[in-house]
Formats: structure tokens, C-alpha cells, sequence
């Protein structure tokens, strides 16, 4: 499989020009990674839209879960898939439909036919990756953990949004 | 957008060594990383502090879990290494626990090389011992008694590459895949080459681990260990490793790799084993040793320089009866160092005097350049007689099996002028009656 690559300025445009993000597998539970993620977007200004079938119509974080993609009465930019390879498909038809931007599938989640079909339907692809770490890197946060961002620079770092 | 684009060049080391980890402070544009003296860190609100708390958010807590100026260095050391992160220690062997804190259960056991620094190996044979690990000590020799010695409770494979005392180079490629086979991590110490000279996680190490005491700091200022994760070893391959793939009951049932990746093992190492055993590394520390890194491979270059000719003065020295530096061509080690150091094989090597251990003493006794002590990587030419100090507290055997026998001499090549270092090696071999 070709090893993905996705330059710092294109994660960069990507998490500074969106603003609502549909999650996809968010959890209730305080210590599943999605939990993380959700939370740690918030904090970041982002609107995050739970959905989960399982806890459809409960409150998560302070917003509502919804069962489905379609069934969000608003527009969303940002699909975030945390949810096995298998299920990709369903979801990235369901994000073409609703005239998402982006779809961006969590940290070993790959599916390249997928993948193929929402770029062929004009949108923006990110695989394999976490926004929550993403951000994380190129703000210079992750490094507070001694973690290697590999982002070299002689100026202030930018704030994201 | 196309998410295709042409990767860009990875930096060099030189610019990794100074500018890794170390952008200019976003609030004080600072270009140096200061030294934040600070305990603490202020919370937000309620919530922020709990988010902190549970890992949810990346910051500031405690600076026994993390402080900047730790951090920026443990940044500098993995990008130095090419790893995916790394967690700073009090010291190389602080590194040491804090790596098979994460790894080991009680009754689980380890196996080693045993050409270690004599100071590992009474750590791994006594003191884990009281935390119910074993290790077991395979022979470098003989490569199929690493994978004989593991068994069921084999969390690791543990070695140097470039063995303290001197002059011995591990052939850790195929430790790599024994240990692959097995499904357990290699850990390499790295302390002896340094990142510039040797780069273990390209031959397949998982963990490296660096008393950055040495090379890294450089300068004999500052003690410090580091461990780093290459972030690539699945830990969910096997059940060997449930600390970091089972909810964790001392974080609340946080589930470590799952929720950290590739970087699990050092989350793992800070918001536990730091923790709770507690050897943070000082800021003041930190620092120290991250300026020293910047010029690590200026020094590296003059440290091997400066070895090879003051190795070869010894070799032709006719009170020297032998020299192990894997630089000289009549080195067992010349080829393995060509493959695994080819800068040159670091500044640390051995030698024995024909007049054994006496003239050993009395050589060490008799510098006035060489500082007579136990350390090495320090920008001063040092001198040590292992058999009575770093590795006294070893058994006759352990201490042969290590390259520490009474004749044998232990020097640490500085940065000094080399017709000096040579000069002072002269007349304390003539004092020494050799």
C-alpha cells in the first residue's frame, strides 16, 4: 500500500478554515479515544457534532447525538470517521450526500476506494491520521509531551485559529 | 488540494541538533529555550484541570510529569533518534527503570547482553530483582542464546551497541529480528555512540535509552537519561504487554496504546512510571543538555578523531599489550563498526598494560591531564580502572565477561589537543614503569 503523505499546509488549511465537524463513532464513555478528540476539539473552538446510533438523542459534551449523518438538521464541513474500515463506505456516500468538505478518517482507518469516491465527488481526503494530534503538532502542543512534531522553525509558531 | 504532493527533505541532523523541539517562545519570542523554574502550572478553570488530568488535553500540570524546558529537550533527543517521542529521567539509570517499569509485570524476566556498564548490570541483577524481574544474560558470542533464553515471560531484549568499557560493538540487527520473531521489543543503549554515530532504530532497535550524562550533555555538567519509542513495535500484537494494551486501574482504566498510538509507550512512561516512581529531570538540567546537543556533531567528529590517533599511539606503545578500539583495523569489532558506527566508533575504548594491574593503578594514578574518574562523554580526556571502580561490584567472571579484567584500563577521549592527551598518556606510562 502506498504510504500516505499529506503536507503540514494542507492539515494546516484544513484545521483553521473548519468550523463544524461531524464525529462519527463518538463515545459517551470519558476514556475512548473519540471522547478525547470531541473534547479537545471544543476546547479548540470547534463545533463538534456527535453521532452514534446507540446513544441517539442524548446529550454528549453539551450537544445532542444524532443517529445518523442525514439526520443532522444542519451543515456540516467535516465528517471524522471513528469507526472500523468496513463501515467507511456507508459513511462517505452519506457525506457526499450531505455536501460535506472533508473526510477525515481517524488514526489507522484507511479505506482507499472510499476515499477515491469522495475526491472523484470533490472532496478533501485525510486518512490515518488524528485532528486532535494534527492540531496538536502543528500548534506545538504535542511537544509538551516530549513527542517529535518534526516542525522546525526560527519563528513563533501561528496559532491555528 | 491534493494530498500527493512531493514530501519535502527531512532536515539534517546538524539542523535537527539545534533547532528540534526548540522554536522561539510563542509569547516572549525568546530564541533559546529558557529554564522555566516552575513546580507548577495554572489551570483555567475546574474543567481545564480535568481535562489535564486525564490526559485529554496536551499541557502543563506538574513538572514532575512535564515542564517546557524537559520537554523541549526530549523532542530534540527523539527527532535526534528518529523516533516518534521520547520521556527525560533524572539519569541513564532512572531511563533504565522507567522503560522496564513499563514493560514488566512481577515474575515476567528480560534477557541481556552482558558487555553492559558495570553500573546496569548490578541494576539489572540486584535491584529489579527486588520488583520480582528477572534478566537473564545471554552471550553476545553467540546470538541463538538470546532467542534460547526466551520464554513465555520474556518482555524484552536488552543491549549496548557500543559496549562500555571499550571497544566491543553488538551486532544488533539480528537481535532486532530475534526479538521481532518473539514478538518483544529490542532496547539499545545508544549512551556510548550517541544518535550522531549510530542510529539503532534504522537496524531495527523499538527503544532506545541514553544516559545523556555523556556524549549528549557533553560537557560533564549535568546527569540525565532519556528513553525514546520508534513507534512503530505493536504492543497488541501479543498479550506480553497488557500495562500498556489493558485498561490501566492506576489511570482510571485508560487503555495507553489504544488511546496514544505510537506514542503510547512514552505516555505510558510519563503519566505513570514518572509519576509514580518519580525521577524527573531538573529544567536547569535540561537545558545544560540541550545546549550541549547543538553542537554534538562538531564534537563527535573531534572525539573520534582524537580517539583513533591516541589509539594508535597506544597500540604502538611497547608497554601496551593491547588496545580494543574498534577503529583499529586488528579490532574483532572493525567490521560490525564500519556497519553500525560509520562516523567512526566512538572515544571510549580500553587497553591493557604488560604490567598488569599494578602499572594499571599506578598509570591511573599518574595523569595530570587526564582526569582519573568515573565518567566518559565529557569534553576532557578521562582515565578509570574499571576492575576497581565501575565495575567492582561485579563477580571475577562478570567483570571478564563485561571487558573489565584487572589489567584493563578504560579512557574517555576529549576534545583537548591531541599531542596533549598523547603527552600525558607518555609520561604516566613511564611513571607506570611500562
Amino acid at each position: 500500500m502506498e504510504k500516505l503523505y499529506y503536507p503540514d499546509w494542507q492539515i494546516r488549511r484544513i484545521l483553521s478554515e473548519t468550523n463544524v465537524i461531524a464525529m462519527i463513532g463518538a463515545s459517551s464513555n470519558w476514556n475512548r479515544p473519540s471522547y478525547f478528540a470531541m473534547k479537545y476539539l471544543q476546547e479548540k473552538g470547534y463545533r463538534v457534532i456527535p453521532v452514534n446510533p446507540g446513544i441517539e438523542g442524548q446529550q454528549l459534551l453539551g450537544e445532542t447525538v444524532y443517529g445518523s449523518l442525514k439526520s443532522i438538521p444542519f451543515s456540516i464541513e467535516m465528517v471524522d470517521i471513528f469507526q472500523k474500515p468496513e463501515r467507511v463506505p456507508a459513511i462517505v456516500d452519506d457525506a457526499i450526500e450531505i455536501g460535506a468538505k472533508i473526510v477525515w478518517m481517524q488514526l489507522t482507518i484507511r479505506h482507499d476506494e472510499a476515499a477515491k469516491k469522495a475526491e472523484n465527488a470533490g472532496l478533501v481526503v485525510i486518512m490515518d491520521r488524528c485532528p486532535k494530534i494534527e492540531f496538536g503538532r502543528l500548534s506545538g502542543e504535542l511537544g509538551w509531551g516530549g513527542v517529535n512534531t518534526r516542525v522546525i522553525s526560527s519563528r513563533r509558531s501561528k496559532k491555528i485559529r | 488540494m491534493k494530498n500527493k504532493s512531493k514530501q519535502a527533505k527531512p532536515p539534517g541532523f546538524e539542523t535537527l541538533a539545534i533547532h528540534a523541539g526548540a522554536s522561539p517562545d510563542p509569547t516572549t519570542g525568546a530564541r533559546n529555550v529558557p529554564i522555566y523554574n516552575s513546580t507548577a502550572y495554572v489551570f483555567d478553570d475546574v474543567d481545564h484541570a480535568a481535562s489535564l488530568f486525564n490526559l485529554q488535553t496536551f499541557g502543563y500540570l506538574y513538572s514532575r510529569i512535564g515542564n517546557p524546558t524537559v520537554s523541549a529537550l526530549e523532542e530534540k533527543v527523539a527527532a535526534l533518534e528518529n523516533g516518534r517521542a521520547a520521556v527525560a529521567t533524572a539519569s541513564g539509570h532512572a531511563a533504565q527503570l522507567l522503560a522496564m517499569y513499563i514493560l514488566m509485570e512481577p515474575g515476567a524476566n528480560f534477557v541481556s547482553s552482558p558487555n553492559l556498564y558495570g553500573g546496569s548490570i548490578t541494576q539489572f541483577t540486584h535491584t529489579f530483582k527486588k520488583f520480582g524481574w528477572e534478566c537473564r544474560f545471554a552471550d553476545t558470542a553467540n546470538l541463538d542464546s538470546f532467542k534460547n533464553s526466551i520464554d513465555k515471560d520474556t518482555k524484552a531484549i536488552f543491549t549496548e551497541v557500543l559496549a562500555n568499557p571499550g571497544g566491543i560493538v553488538i551486532d544488533i540487527e539480528p537481535l532486532s529480528k530475534i526479538a521481532k520473531s518473539e514478538g518483544i521489543p529490542l532496547i539499545v543503549d545508544n549512551t556510548t555512540a550517541s544518535p550522531y554515530l549510530c542510529q539503532p532504530f534504522e537496524w531495527g532497535a523499538d527503544i532506545i535509552i541514553h544516559s545523556m550524562t555523556k556524549y549528549l550533555g557533553g560537557h560533564g555538567n549535568a546527569m540525565g537519561g532519556i528513553v525514546v519509542e520508534s513507534g512503530k513495535f505493536d504492543w497488541a500484537q501479543n498479550d506480553k504487554f497488557p500495562s500498556l494494551t489493558q485498561p490501566d486501574p492506576a489511570y482510571h482504566n485508560l487503555t495507553f496504546y489504544e488511546t496514544f498510538g505510537d506514542f503510547g509507550f512514552s505516555t505510558k512512561g510519563r503519566a505513570v512510571a514518572l509519576r509514580d516512581l518519580g525521577p524527573t529531570l531538573s529544567p536547569t538540567n535540561a537545558s545544560l543538555i540541550s545546549t550541549g546537543i547543538e553542537t554534538l556533531p562538531l564534537r563527535m567528529e573531534r572525539h573520534v578523531e582524537n580517539a583513533m590517533i591516541v589509539s594508535e599511539f597506544l597500540n604502538n606503545h611497547s608497554g601496551v599489550e593491547w588496545v580494543s578500539y574498534a577503529g583499529l583495523k586488528n579490532s574483532p569489532y572493525y567490521e560490525l563498526a564500519k556497519k553500525y558506527l560509520p562516523k567512526g566508533p566512538g572515544a571510549l575504548f580500553t587497553f591493557g598494560l604488560l604490567g598488569g594491574y599494578e602499572a594499571g593503578i599506578k598509570l591511573v594514578e599518574s595523569t595530570e591531564l587526564i582526569s582519573h574518574l568515573a565518567n566518559l562523554g565529557d569534553t576532557r580526556s578521562l582515565i578509570i580502572h574499571p576492575a576497581s571502580t565501575t565495575h567492582r561490584q561485579l563477580t571475577d567472571e562478570q567483570r571478564l565477561d563485561a571487558g573489565a579484567g584487572a589489567e584493563v584500563i578504560r579512557i574517555s577521549v576529549g576534545l583537548e589537543s591531541v599531542n596533549d592527551i598523547i603527552a600525558d598518556l607518555e609520561q604516566a606510562l613511564d611513571k607506570a614503569g611500562v
